[in-house]
């Protein structure tokens, strides 16, 4: 798929518009990637290019408006030349983030979230950008990447906006991000050489790797654990006029980062797994939906894939199979949390907004362009490489009886030694905390924010479907940490994330910040912290999708687990207000002269 | 020997429950859909009695078990009343939009209640005296209309604007009763 990146703002910027548009074929579908190139045009889309586009497209201004509006790193209104995002998840937070931010503030002479007033730059912060072992991080211009973030860099970035050079001539070694392998097993250890396990996947048949993935009993990475040969199949068996094979690269969960290093440095083993599957299930087409944060990987997938074409494995004819034909094309998000959820990321490559759908139908029934589609995470594909090597016999063999094969583990906080870690499942939490040099541990969470929040007296339990699931986040937390503040963080980015479609996540979510928000300031009773939990229950019974219902996880962990962290923010033993009271008659008082016994309301504690 | 049970009177009648109500910066909607619960008023009287509320003009609460709250925070005295409430009743609930929202009279949250006062007492077209009222006897308007929970604990909230008479009969009766409220679907509303 041509590529057309350019960051000057021309005269003819209408010309490039209808380049990008034809780059895309006018397609509705391609919506998403559309508005994500006419904005490099200016860096931001105002609403006659949004018009356009609509027309182009014949698409309805409020549809085009509406999918510009949902994703973060679309923006309806200028943000600068310079978009600076500091990376907001709690290990960013813990390496800190927000004194660099306000030093980076106070050096440009502006306040978070608005726009210099020469229109140059702007500051404010993002989900977690996946760069938690080499935090913090900072995403300039939705596209590159800045590691280990301190002072020194920060006095230096100051200076290079003021000199107005463009981020691509920023010192190359910032933007070094590093794989740091720690501990590899079969997924992270020896890999084939491209092709080889697509050609075993190929002599066993379309219906023997099947039956072999069946035998591997392999799950689902992406934090559910479905069946995947039961995927494969459904979808296969499922009658459309095309099938279609995506890989969701949309690691957005906090503190996981493994399909970031997977992508950099074992690429060839997702994308052949991916071929597998196409194999398997009967198609033609498949997508890779890569995270916006991770734009950056762009160049290199494309060579990826590029080369792959030119060893005849993708493309037509696969390995001299006349009745395979395969492709992929790579899909980039705009920042959108809720995404991650396959029926939400179908919603986004449709070119719409990433609102989850109702199921079923199911994607293997109905997927992408109502399709029957199949929809695995990165290290699932990647598995698939390895058990078309290895046999599905020798899989089963690792790991647990219900959760076989290896997992790969993005360890982050506070720990000597965090990167990516891979172990049989069914490691002990306290092994994994041991290897990666963790001391005085109070809590660690696993899976990230919608996963668990373990304590230390659970350190002996076990990662797998039947103990600790996860989907790859392991964050630690020390002792000289508040799991109250780490709470707050997790429900602030809730709020940030909830794609606002269904009511009792986007008003609960923005509930329980307040709520926090009110413990933070020193305002909270007992009462506030029922209210948590009532919301909580509320929320989980309620939310139209699984990520609604998750959000308030790691509240209700930490209060049950850590309740003293949330009591030591309790003013009071009775309710009081979370604002001053006193001060509510201020207006009045200025207006009227008066400051009688009457004129005044006592701040009761 | 047995005892007949069914034969003997019940040794207590069950204690008459208190219960006040007010309106604070509410328009008296919510307390007229109450009255429109109609002849079942003298079924809730054999369980409860009335402390301070605009059915027996009382003015001051004493310990009830009930409280009934409509309307929301406009002004320091809507504050005072509240906080005697909570300090009075067992369980305080939020009855209607206005005391769960803020509802109608929070759509001046928007403006600067100072500008609002000048603008209304000291403009040409206004009438009297060209000046805010400041007499120590009436009570200052909040900066910001609130609704009640953001000041005082509030154990129910029944929605509605108002809540019909079949809502709120349900609500209390349950309450009255000893269970947990519960507004089905049908009753459960917000307009």
């Amino acid at each position: 798929m041509p590529q057309i990146e350019t960051e000057q703002a021309s005269s003819s910027s209408s010309e490039s518009l209808q380049r990008v548009i034809a780059a895309y074929a006018a397609s509705p579908f391609a919506l998403v990637q559309i508005l994500r190139e006419a904005q490099l045009l200016r860096g931001w889309l105002p609403r006659e290019v949004l018009a356009e586009i609509a027309r182009a497209l014949g698409l309805t201004s409020a549809h085009v408006q509406g999918v510009a509006g949902f994703y973060r790193f679309f923006h309806t209104r200028p943000v600068g030349a310079y978009r600076l995002l500091f990376s907001n998840n709690i290990t960013d937070r813990m390496l800190g983030n927000e004194a660099l931010m306000r030093d980076l503030c106070r050096r440009l002479g502006i306040t978070r979230g608005k726009v210099r007033a020469d229109g140059r730059v702007s500051v404010t912060t993002a989900s977690c950008t996946g760069m938690c072992d080499q935090g913090p991080a900072l995403l300039v211009n939705h596209q590159y990447i800045v590691t280990r973030l301190n002072p020194g860099r920060i006095e230096h970035i100051a200076a290079l906006i003021e000199a107005q050079v463009p981020p691509s001539q920023w010192p190359p070694e910032w933007s070094r991000v590093d794989d740091q392998i720690r501990l590899t097993d079969v997924k992270l250890g020896t890999q084939p050489s491209p092709g080889e396990a697509l050609a075993a996947a190929i002599a066993r048949g379309r219906q023997g790797m099947l039956d072999d993935l069946k035998r591997s009993k392999l799950r689902g990475r992406g934090g559910a654990g479905y069946a995947t040969a039961t995927k494969w199949q459904l979808c296969r068996d499922s009658p459309g006029d095309a099938h279609y094979v995506v890989c969701n690269a949309d690691e957005g969960e906090p503190g996981t980062f493994k399909d970031r290093v997977l992508l950099t440095s074992y690429a060839d083993g997702v994308i052949e797994g991916m071929t597998i599957g196409a194999w398997v299930v009967g198609a033609r087409h498949g997508l890779i939906y890569l995270r916006g944060e991770y734009r950056y990987l762009l160049e290199h997938l494309q060579r990826v894939l590029q080369r792959r074409r030119e060893h005849k494995l993708l493309g037509a004819a696969i390995h001299g199979q006349a009745d395979f034909d395969f492709d992929i094309e790579i899909h980039i998000g705009a920042g959108s949390y809720v995404c991650g959820e396959e029926s939400a990321l179908i919603e986004s490559l449709e070119g719409k907004r990433g609102t989850p759908r109702i199921r079923p139908p199911f994607p293997v029934q109905r997927g992408y362009l109502g399709q029957p589609t199949t929809v695995n995470n990165v290290e699932t594909f990647s598995a698939v490489t390895h058990i078309a090597m290895h046999g599905g016999e020798w899989w089963s063999k690792i790991g647990t009886p219900q959760s076989t094969g290896t997992k790969i583990h993005s360890i982050s906080g506070d720990c000597e030694r965090p990167g990516i870690y891979e172990y049989p499942f069914g490691t002990r939490i306290g092994r994994i905390l041991e290897d990666c040099g963790a001391r005085d541990t109070q809590a660690v969470q696993v899976g990230g924010p919608s996963g668990v929040c373990l304590s230390a007296f659970e350190f002996n339990r076990r990662v797998g479907f039947e103990d600790v699931p996860t989907a790859g986040a392991f964050m630690v937390f020390d002792r000289s940490r508040d799991m109250f503040t780490v709470a707050r963080n997790f429900a602030h980015f809730f709020a940030h994330e909830s794609c606002g479609f269904c009511t009792p996540c986007r008003v609960g979510t923005k509930l329980v910040v307040r709520r926090m928000e009110k413990l933070q300031r020193g305002d909270g009773s007992a009462a506030d912290v029922q209210v948590l939990f009532e919301l909580d229950k509320l929320m989980h019974g309620t939310t139209h999708c699984g990520l609604g219902a998750a959000a308030c996880n790691p509240l209700r962990d930490t209060i049950s687990k850590f309740r003293p962290a949330y009591e030591r923010h309790l003013k009071s033993l009775h309710f009081v207000p979370g604002f001053d009271l006193d001060a509510e008659l201020s207006q009045a008082r200025l207006v009227t002269g008066r400051d009688d016994s009457g004129a005044h309301l006592e701040n009761m504690e | 020997m047995t005892i007949a049970f069914d034969a003997m009177p019940p040794l207590h009648a069950p204690r008459k429950l208190k219960m006040a109500t007010v309106s604070l910066a509410g328009c008296f909607g919510c307390h007229m859909s109450f009255l429109d619960i109609d002849e079942r008023l003298l079924k809730l009287l054999d369980r409860v009695e009335f402390d301070r509320s605009p059915l027996t003009d009382i003015k001051s609460i004493s310990r009830c078990d009930i409280g009934f709250v409509e309307g929301g925070l406009c002004n320091a005295e809507n504050v005072q009343v509240l906080r005697e409430f909570r300090a009075n009743c067992k369980t305080l609930v939020a009855v209607g939009a206005c005391a769960t929202n803020g509802g109608l009279p929070a759509q001046r949250n928007q403006l600067d209640i100072g500008r609002i006062l000048r603008d209304v007492y000291c403009t040409q077209t206004s009438s009297g005296a060209n000046q805010i009222p400041n007499d120590p006897e009436l009570p200052l308007p909040l900066n910001q209309v609130h609704p009640i929970h953001e000041v005082v604990h509030v154990d129910y909230f029944l929605p509605g604007c108002p809540p019909s008479a079949d809502a709120i009969w349900t609500f209390f009766n349950d309450l009255i009763a000893g269970r947990t409220p519960h507004l089905g679907h049908g009753l459960m509303r917000y307009d």
